[in-house]
């Protein structure tokens, strides 16, 4: 039961808050618990993984191969926990003023629908039954940017959705080229089945089909246009949840399928998709010094933080592997915590755009401080998480022999350092426009500083004491690529 | 009859793509569709289409006649039509409503949420 609990806490919350949709009050709590519930649900897990290394549960009555299973193990309950914590924190910054999402009677709903969806596409091991979550995120997210009701909101979902629809449809296309060539949807049946001489040379075919499907979802060079399309019309705190975790299962799932499931992938794969990655990195990275809006700026800084997180992928190592999970933890970590502060300066110095606004430093002291910590662990300050991650990303990009990709790493560090000094040149440091706007104190404030509290706190345990979260990584990541480096 | 499935698929991915790439939203919608159509038939024909036994059990045994069709794939079908339908619908009223919002259905149209720069250096400031 346990395992499912990623998957079915959110489901009943979802649930029960469509039941409770004309007690608004009521909803709103339920809808916490429900996060706060799921985040102990995932630790509990994450503690029982930790000791037994895998656990799984088949679904459906049949045996293995066809029943549809779903598996626990170090990878999938850490992106579990940091999901759910994400959901709680997102959760209780809602409660704030600062840009918090319309009240809809929806919005509940949707967001657990979120979390279910993605826990769901974190556990499962069964291709279609991936299929089904991506599709699931799909709608929840499409619901989610409605919610403003705006000609923006409607433009926005509706790029979102062809652009979309594109890559769930190549995803089934090539989950049904496979049902068809191996007839194993399992992953481990999947593992065992491709290896098989009368598929293997079809097999990159349908590889490729995949990995452009989860690409385009992951928001990679350069099938990314509707992630910078869409992103920035959404409130703060959705922006944080949907920013920090949608694009992120695309690269987990490309992740999972090279590393365990398509082992003899060819060389010339993990090639193109290196260079695709620092494509990814450099023209997310120009894109954001290019924008004045914070949550465009943010925005484009997903894209290159995905190049990051492909690298890793790339490399196909364990010890990559391992890389790009501990930036992957960091990456949503400091990523939502800089949406959720745009939030704040949103509130109290009154807009997003950076040439309206100024004076934060001397005002908001604290505002102040906690963007420098998720600003220097976005750039990889040392010894911030960002840090950590970089380096051993670097360093494992070194070891393997590709010494172009490691060196595109470091300048895009330099670049979003230029991103971040201009966001605290003109957002902190300036004097704000309107020299009157900083007096107004704006009210109810304090569940989005506790929100970003906990988040940057994190984020400096996890800077200033790496070393167990990089050992779990690591554990993690054992067995990955077994077949050796390509 | 895969040369018949084949040349379906191969004809509504044609006029999904060219109706999905033109400029009209109802036209964006309606191609996506025929694209999600073609693709399911993709899923159909993955559980080979020599069989039209039907995969049903007779009443003492546990497993279908061995030459009965892949059930597998029916299932899978079947829930991919379900998903798409559901998209197709949303999509449809979305198209709907953003073409009274904006008043107009040209894609090109569509720049609220993006407009177009007049500064040669700074983007222009977004409305919130």
């Amino acid at each position: 039961m346990l395992v499912l609990s990623p998957l079915l806490v959110p489901l009943l919350t979802a649930l029960l808050a469509v039941a409770l949709v004309r007690h608004p009050r009521a909803q709103q709590w339920l809808s916490v618990v429900g996060a706060a519930v799921l985040v102990l649900c995932a630790l509990a897990l994450a503690v029982q993984v930790g000791a037994a290394g895998r656990e799984s549960v088949a679904l459906g009555g049949w045996p293995l191969p066809y029943a549809i299973e779903f598996v626990v193990d170090r990878l999938s309950a850490a992106l579990v926990v940091i999901g759910a914590v994400l959901g709680l924190v997102v959760l209780v910054y809602q409660h704030s003023s600062a840009d918090p999402a319309p009240a809809s009677p929806m919005l509940h709903p949707l967001v657990h629908g979120l979390l279910a969806a993605v826990g769901g596409a974190f556990l499962t091991a069964d291709l279609f039954n991936l299929y089904v979550w991506f599709e699931l995120m799909l709608m929840v997210v499409l619901g989610l940017l409605v919610l403003g009701g705006g000609r923006r909101h409607l433009e926005a979902a509706f790029k979102y959705f062809a652009l979309n629809m594109v890559g769930t449809l190549l995803f089934l296309a090539a989950v049904a080229l496979l049902y068809g060539a191996t007839g194993q949807l399992n992953f481990t049946a999947l593992a065992d089945a491709a290896r098989h001489p009368s598929v293997h040379g079809a097999m990159p075919v349908y590889l490729a089909l995949l990995a452009v499907a989860f690409l385009l979802k992951a928001g990679a060079f350069p099938l990314f246009c509707w992630l910078p399309a869409s992103y920035h019309t959404l409130p703060a705190p959705l922006l944080a949840l949907i920013g920090g975790l949608v694009t992120k299962v695309g690269v987990y799932v490309l992740l999972r399928l090279s590393g365990q499931v398509f082992l003899d992938t060819p060389a010339a794969f993990y090639d193109v998709l290196g260079w695709i990655a620092v494509i990814t990195m450099v023209s997310g990275v120009l894109g954001a010094a290019y924008h004045w809006d914070l949550r465009r700026i943010l925005a484009f800084h997903i894209i290159s933080q995905i190049g990051y997180l492909l690298l890793a992928v790339a490399l196909a190592s364990p010890g990559a592997g391992a890389a790009g999970l501990f930036f992957l933890v960091h990456n949503i970590l400091a990523k939502a915590a800089l949406f959720l502060i745009a939030g704040i300066i949103w509130r109290s110095a009154g807009h997003y755009d950076l040439r309206r606004i100024g004076g934060l430093y001397p005002a908001r002291p604290l505002l102040a401080l906690l963007f420098l910590v998720a600003a220097f662990s976005l750039v990889g300050v040392p010894p911030s998480s960002g840090f950590w991650g970089k380096f051993l990303l670097v360093q494992q990009a070194f070891e393997a022999g590709r010494y172009a990709w490691g060196g595109f790493a470091l300048a895009v560090g330099a670049l979003t350092l230029y991103s971040m000094v201009k966001i605290w040149l003109e957002g902190f440091w300036k004097p704000h426009p309107d020299a009157d706007r900083l007096a107004i104190r704006a009210a109810r404030l304090e569940p989005a500083y506790s929100a970003v509290l906990v988040l940057v706190g994190l984020l400096l345990a996890l800077g200033l004491y790496p070393q167990p979260f990089v050992h779990y990584a690591q554990l993690a990541t054992v067995g990955f690529w077994a077949g050796g480096t390509p | 009859m895969i040369l018949w499935v084949l040349m379906a698929v191969s004809i509504a991915v044609a006029a999904g793509v060219y109706l999905a790439l033109s400029r009209d939203l109802f036209r964006v919608v309606v191609g996506l569709a025929l694209l999600g159509a073609a693709v399911n038939l993709v899923v159909f024909a993955a559980g080979r289409m020599a069989s039209r036994t039907p995969p049903l059990l007779a009443a003492a045994s546990d497993a279908p006649a061995a030459a009965a069709a892949d059930p597998l794939a029916q299932a899978l079908v079947l829930t991919a039509i379900v998903i798409s339908f559901a998209l197709l619908c949303f999509a449809l009223v979305l198209g709907a409503r953003l073409r009274r919002v904006s008043g107009s259905d040209d894609v090109r149209a569509q720049r609220a949420a993006e407009p177009a720069a007049v500064d040669p250096v700074k983007p222009p400031e977004l409305e919130d």
